[in-house]
């Protein structure tokens, strides 16, 4: 499992860091970037953004001046923030690894109206529109240039 | 499988490091290289966009007065773009004003919610605008099954609605006794005394060096392959590659630089649901001359993108906020997105080319390709242009929030140029039928042998040049090395 690699700590920091880019919302009926579920995911998911993601946790833990996780709320928003800002690859690694487990969770997907399902066999409509839309097109003469 | 676009199925080569892959130097190069490597080659990972050249395309010379027209004309493959389509299943609408006359075998993908919006705007703005022909069948086609909307077009078709040449050409060359030798690499291509190439020495699937005789050898490498592979072959003869007496092997790499431009709108639209691309405008194709500069663009109209898809690049577009705002915010992009695309003419410039890197090499050492690329002044204008009116095409269609992405970063999906087409073997590497002036038995069939790039997805002008090339060493075989 790719998460060995990363030692308690920063998978501790890495979940923190989750939660605070999408914390849960009871508004919205979702579970945070931290659930249990999500967070096993994005520990599954990290294959080759591994040292990049390793990379932008020793950042943090850098910025916050010691664990991220240990920080009070207040002191992490600011942190988290002060991290975005800088950016850089392995932090738009870690952040990418974290959306696409987020956004393929059931629950996340239900609540967005989305069928929590594979496309295929089932597939999607697509309505066909109204192909009258094309009349002015039609009835505009040849527009490629002729080649003698 | 939207997922595995960022890992082992990312458009690019580099980031995907597949074992079938080999990496690409393209740090000296604004538009990294797009590819994919195995049977169908990048047929399996394409959006199915299939426009012809138009015309025009093939003599920039004589109506424009840049570049070089080509030694070939539409009328000349006009019949094996016919053939191509029915061997790929094209679905699209006859009577497109863009294009002299043709027939797709199977009716247009549909319009959708974006692609109704769309046609409104256009229709508003008096603009050109026309299904695509695309090479996704939308009906039952020769085995295939029609297209049943499951969006992730791009990396492959569980359906097989989407045409690649692993399930359109291969299975018919196969019953016609080809063998395919499949996670084999070609490290060179072998010459004799004569100049004459007798083979290729290849790794096998277990990494085995071999050398296969050949009487022909037929390259369809593309535009970053082709050239790598030829100048990987040197010999005594052909100190600087093989074939390159011109020293064009290589040279005037064209891509189509990318300008995207897109907004969100106030209702939800179609997802990623159903094939991406469905529209184009031919509507700045052709060169006018009170603009800025020559020659034009396509625009391909974007149906939407994915859940995932949209929430990582509006991450990283810093549209969409960390913390408790960001489920309100993503929930007014999700399937709100519209967008076009201006496929802009690279003209062929010798500085842009394919060279082989010093230091990097594939995983059986064979060295990689370098890239070292500049966007022209004329692109850039052409791009000024593009973004400006799909800015108007946008509002035209109720969007706002308008963002660019100009060029696209990972949109060198059409590598052109590097070892041309010409009568005069001192300007161009292969002849008007695709044999290499120095080499006799040597054909290349694939994006280097263009002379100029044209305004639109090349695959199937590359196709229609294949079966022409292809046609023309049947039609000589008895004297094919005169």
């Amino acid at each position: 499992m790719h998460h060995e690699e990363l030692t308690a700590e920063q998978a501790r920091d890495l979940r923190a860091l989750a939660g605070a880019i999408i914390p849960p919302s009871r508004d919205y009926g979702v579970p945070g970037a931290d659930d249990e579920l999500i967070f096993n995911d994005i520990l599954r998911s990290l294959e080759r953004d591994h040292g990049d993601i390793r990379r932008a946790l020793a950042q943090l833990a850098a910025l916050a001046g010691g664990a991220f996780a240990d920080l009070g709320p207040e002191r992490r928003t600011e942190v988290a923030a002060t991290f975005r800002e800088i950016g850089g690859a392995p932090l738009a690694a870690l952040v990418r690894v974290v959306l696409l487990c987020y956004y393929r969770d059931d629950r996340v997907m239900r609540s967005l109206g989305q069928e929590p399902r594979p496309p295929f066999p089932k597939g999607h409509v697509v309505e066909q529109g109204d192909w009258s839309l094309l009349d002015p097109v039609r009835a505009r003469p040849p527009m490629y240039r002729v080649v003698k | 499988m939207e997922a595995r676009l960022f890992g082992d199925f990312a458009v690019s080569p580099n980031r995907r490091a597949r074992p079938t892959d080999y990496p690409i130097n393209d740090a000296n190069s604004p538009i990294k290289v797009v590819n994919f490597n195995g049977v169908g080659g990048s047929t399996i990972m394409y959006t199915a966009h299939f426009p012809r050249l138009h015309p025009s395309d093939f003599k920039v010379r004589t109506l424009d007065g840049v570049a070089d027209d080509w030694p070939v004309d539409y009328a000349t493959l006009e019949p094996f773009f016919a053939e191509n389509d029915r061997m790929m299943g094209v679905s699209g609408l006859a009577g497109d004003p863009a294009y002299p006359p043709k027939q797709p075998p199977m009716p247009p993908l549909p319009l959708g919610k974006s692609g109704t919006r769309f046609g409104k705007a256009m229709n508003q703005l008096g603009w050109h605008w026309w299904p695509s022909d695309s090479t996704i069948a939308t009906t039952d086609y020769e085995g295939r099954a029609r297209c049943i909307n499951l969006g992730h077009c791009t990396p492959g078709c569980a359906q097989g609605a989407k045409a690649s040449t692993d399930i359109t050409y291969w299975p018919h060359a196969i019953r016609a006794g080809v063998e395919l030798r499949t996670l084999c690499r070609v490290r060179e291509i072998t010459v004799d005394e004569h100049g004459m190439t007798t083979g290729v020495v290849y790794y096998d699937a277990e990494g085995k060096e071999q050398f296969q005789p050949a009487e022909v050898v037929i390259l369809a490498c593309n535009g970053v392959g082709t050239p790598r592979l030829m100048l990987n072959s040197v010999s005594a003869r052909f100190p600087n590659g093989i074939a390159n007496s011109s020293g064009l092997v290589g040279r005037n790499l064209m891509f189509h630089p990318y300008a995207l431009t897109y907004g969100y709108v106030d209702e939800p639209l179609d997802g990623n649901h159903g094939p991406p691309l469905c529209l184009w405008s031919q509507e700045f194709y052709e060169t006018d001359p009170k603009r800025d500069f020559v020659r034009g663009y396509t625009f391909q109209f974007s149906r939407g993108v994915g859940a995932i898809f949209e929430a990582i690049v509006s991450s990283q577009a810093g549209r969409l906020p960390w913390g408790e705002d960001h489920h309100r915010v993503y929930r007014k992009l999700l399937n709100h997105r519209i967008g076009l695309s201006a496929i802009c003419e690279d003209l062929p410039e010798e500085h842009n080319r394919v060279t082989l890197d010093p230091d990097l090499k594939d995983s059986s050492g064979i060295p990689a390709p370098r890239i070292d690329y500049t966007i022209s002044a004329n692109s850039l204008k052409m791009m000024q242009h593009g973004i400006a009116r799909a800015k108007e095409v946008l509002a035209a269609a109720g969007a706002g929030d308008i963002c660019v992405e100009s060029p696209i970063l990972n949109g060198g999906w059409h590598l052109l140029g590097t070892a041309r087409m010409g009568t005069d073997p001192e300007r161009s590497v292969v002849n008007e039928w695709g044999r290499c002036h120095d080499v006799k038995n040597l054909f290349i069939v694939d994006g280097s042998i263009w002379v100029t790039s044209g305004g639109v997805n090349p695959t199937s002008t590359i196709q229609a040049l294949a079966l022409y090339i292809a046609d023309s060493i049947k039609q000589r075989l008895a004297n094919l090395f005169d």
